[in-house]
């Protein structure tokens, strides 16, 4: 184990990645040159160790990038592609909704597409609705690609390992604001298996769900709560695409009750289909109607005052799931 | 207009340079003070000829689209000061009401008629005004300010196409500043000079000096008049250097110091000054009167900025809709 900032683990698994198979390359706009010069930044050093010919600083060319990796992977390569914030993978949606995930239907099972594009998030640095703006949904609804949605070092370690080297396209969202908190990492090739969830924090009142950074949200609620003696049951999804129903479902067989919690807005947000498939499936077990605590929708204001009320926060939670005990 | 800037135009031309230089100027100290300033800046610090030059050649009525770089273009184009700095500090009183912060400004009182962030798609929306200038038979243009980096989006590219085929009254502005992020423009950019991307298009492309502001004004008067006759989109590409990081964030550990210093001594507001000097144009006092006179615009603003509350939270559920 050793101690590493999020983005040390996400930097971490793109050197052992790249050590261990030649097929893997990187390519983003400042992947290689960055302007930023901290460790704590996913591709750092990377340029300096594996050079100029499998650290590819483009253009501004969104499309460019994500076709590359559809294109690379077709003929074997693994490309590892960086979308520098979630807003822009609109401009690699063609590449990433149409090819990326249809391909490999459209070849009757033929070719394959194990590429990877990593994006970063985060409502929280006062840049404004065209920097943030939570798309999770949008991408987990096309069908043929894996989502990931990371929410501590060890995992965005573990999970970007097997986003890599499974067989399909897998996009990874990396919340920003987590980069540089520090968290116990495994050494060496360590794989946290796609479609896993994670307990966050076992409970027996209520069921909460998130993903990424909200889970550090849900966890904060989950403190307020026992101090009055409510226990939650944190379920980190971790992966949405393949989502690991038995993992929820499980849980609010136990516990009867089920809040989802995510930074996306509300309406047709992820939060819609969790709540969808424990309705389908778990019917009988919920004492409760099911709450959502998500952004309102609208898009990320700039000032601070606004950006504070668009971001879920604890307090929001503790209600919600006051709100359905008893 | 007169087709080479007269004097009294180049003093015009001067101050709103000097203005932009002390508004951003002292942005810089307000990101230093923490917290005065929410969000990271993105400033034209050495960019400010191409933004007057080319908006001094055109009228009120005439139109601009602009990027993450915007301060310069917005103030050039007539906004006002003190709503804008109250924008970008996130306050009520904002030009967008704290909506949009430094990086989307739209002012379309002075018809700065919108701002995009997302690198590129300042073209596209721009031939869409211009579409809608074409439609009505209005005498005006519209302008769009994008990056070298921009140059590499398919957007653009699409935009100049569909400008050209339709003849739209559209004058491309790219602001070359050398650098695109950390990429500099030789390691985006498949051609020296992207000027000659307008012959690719049918449409005129010319390159130009973007540090002196007579030879951007001379440049943009003769490329809008063309736009403005129907004859279709022209393309500038005015060469010039962000003097500072790609946002106050960037402390330019990639930049070669040499290079830094050359661009410093080519100072668009510093040579024009010089040879206003040289050529009688203005006297030291004259100048010192425009210095304090931008730099009492810029207190007044950051006051009535420091002086304005900030948006209710409630109201952030304003505007979505129409
Ligand atoms: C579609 C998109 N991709 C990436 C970014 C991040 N980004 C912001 S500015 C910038 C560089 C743009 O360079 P250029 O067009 O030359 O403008 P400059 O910053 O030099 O004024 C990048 C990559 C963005 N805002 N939008
Ligand atoms: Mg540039």
């Amino acid at each position: 184990m050793a101690q590493l900032s999020f983005g040390q683990a996400v930097n971490n698994a793109l050197d052992l990645a790249m050590n261990m198979d030649e097929s893997v390359f990187l390519a983003g706009e400042g992947v290689g040159i960055s302007i930023h010069y901290d460790p704590n930044m996913p591709s750092h050093g990377l340029l300096g160790k594996y050079g100029p010919k499998r650290v590819k600083d483009t253009p501004v060319s969104e499309a460019a990038i994500a076709g590359l990796a559809v294109g690379a992977s077709c003929m074997g390569l693994r490309p590892v592609v960086e979308i520098m914030f979630l807003p822009f993978i609109t401009l690699a949606t063609d590449m990433l909704v149409n090819h990326a995930g249809k391909l490999q239907y459209l070849s009757g099972g033929k070719s394959t597409f194990p590429l990877t594009v990593r994006v970063k998030a985060g409502v929280n640095f006062a840049a404004g609705c065209q920097h943030s703006h939570n798309l999770e949904a949008w991408l987990a609804h096309s069908p043929g690609l894996k989502v990931v949605f990371p929410s501590t070092p060890e995992d965005a370690k573990g999970l970007l390992l097997s986003a890599i080297f499974d067989p399909n396209p897998v996009i990874v969202i990396e919340e920003m604001g987590l980069y540089w908190g520090k968290g116990e990492v495994p050494e060496g090739d360590y794989r946290v298996p796609l479609g896993k969830a994670r307990i966050a924090l076992p409970g027996k009142d209520c069921t909460l769900v998130s993903y990424g950074g909200a889970t550090h949200t849900a966890i904060e609620a989950a403190k307020i709560l026992s101090k009055e003696n409510i226990s939650i049951e944190i379920i980190d999804l971790r992966t949405l695409v393949p989502l690991d129903r038995d993992c929820l479902l499980n849980s609010v067989k136990k516990t009867g009750r089920l809040v989802v919690l995510h930074d996306a807005t509300k309406f047709g947000g992820f939060g819609a289909e969790i709540a969808a498939i424990v309705a389908e499936d778990a019917f009988e077990f919920l004492k409760a109607p099911i709450k959502r605590v998500a952004a309102p929708d609208i898009p990320v204001p700039f000032s601070p005052t606004q950006e504070k009320f668009y971001k879920p926060n604890a307090d929001m939670v503790v209600d919600a799931v006051k709100s359905i005990l008893n | 207009m007169e087709p080479q800037a007269n004097s009294v135009r180049l003093k015009t031309m001067y101050e709103k340079m000097v203005l932009i230089r002390k508004f951003e100027e002292r942005i810089i100290e307000l990101v230093q003070e923490q917290g005065r300033i929410p969000g990271m800046q993105i400033l034209a610090n050495g960019q400010e000829a191409v933004a007057v030059g080319i908006i001094e050649a055109l009228k009120a009525e005439d139109v601009i689209v602009s990027n993450h770089r915007s301060h310069g273009h917005l103030l050039a184009k007539g906004a006002d000061p003190k709503h804008l700095m109250a924008e970008i500090m996130g306050k009520a009183t904002g030009v967008n009401k704290g909506k949009s912060g430094t990086l989307h400004l739209a002012v379309p009182e002075v018809n700065a008629l919108m701002t995009s962030t997302v690198v590129g798609a300042g073209p596209p929306l721009a031939a869409g005004a211009a579409f809608a200038q074409q439609y009505r038979n209005e005498p005006n243009i519209t302008v769009v300010f994008f990056g070298d980096g921009a140059a590499a989006e398919g957007s653009v590219h699409e935009a100049m196409n569909l400008a050209a085929l339709w003849k739209l009254p559209l004058l491309f502005v790219c602001e070359n500043n050398c650098w695109a992020g950390a990429q500099s423009y030789a390691q985006h950019c498949s051609v020296g000079e992207i000027a000659q991307r307008g012959i690719a298009y049918g449409m005129p492309g010319e390159f130009v000096d973007g540090n002196d502001v007579k030879k951007v004004y001379a440049l943009a008067l003769s490329m809008a008049e063309y736009c403005r006759e129907g004859k279709g989109p022209a393309l500038i590409e005015a060469k010039t250097y962000r003097m500072r990081g790609h946002g106050e964030n960037d402390h330019q550990h990639y930049v070669d110091k040499a290079e830094l210093e050359y661009w410093a001594k080519k100072c668009p507001i510093r040579s024009l000054k010089e040879k206003m000097l040289k050529d009688g144009i203005v006297t030291e006092n004259e100048l010192q009167a425009i210095e304090t006179k931008t730099l009492a615009i810029v207190a007044e603003a950051v006051a009535f900025g420091d002086a304005s509350p900030f948006p209710l939270a409630k109201e952030a559920l304003n505007d979505v809709w129409a």
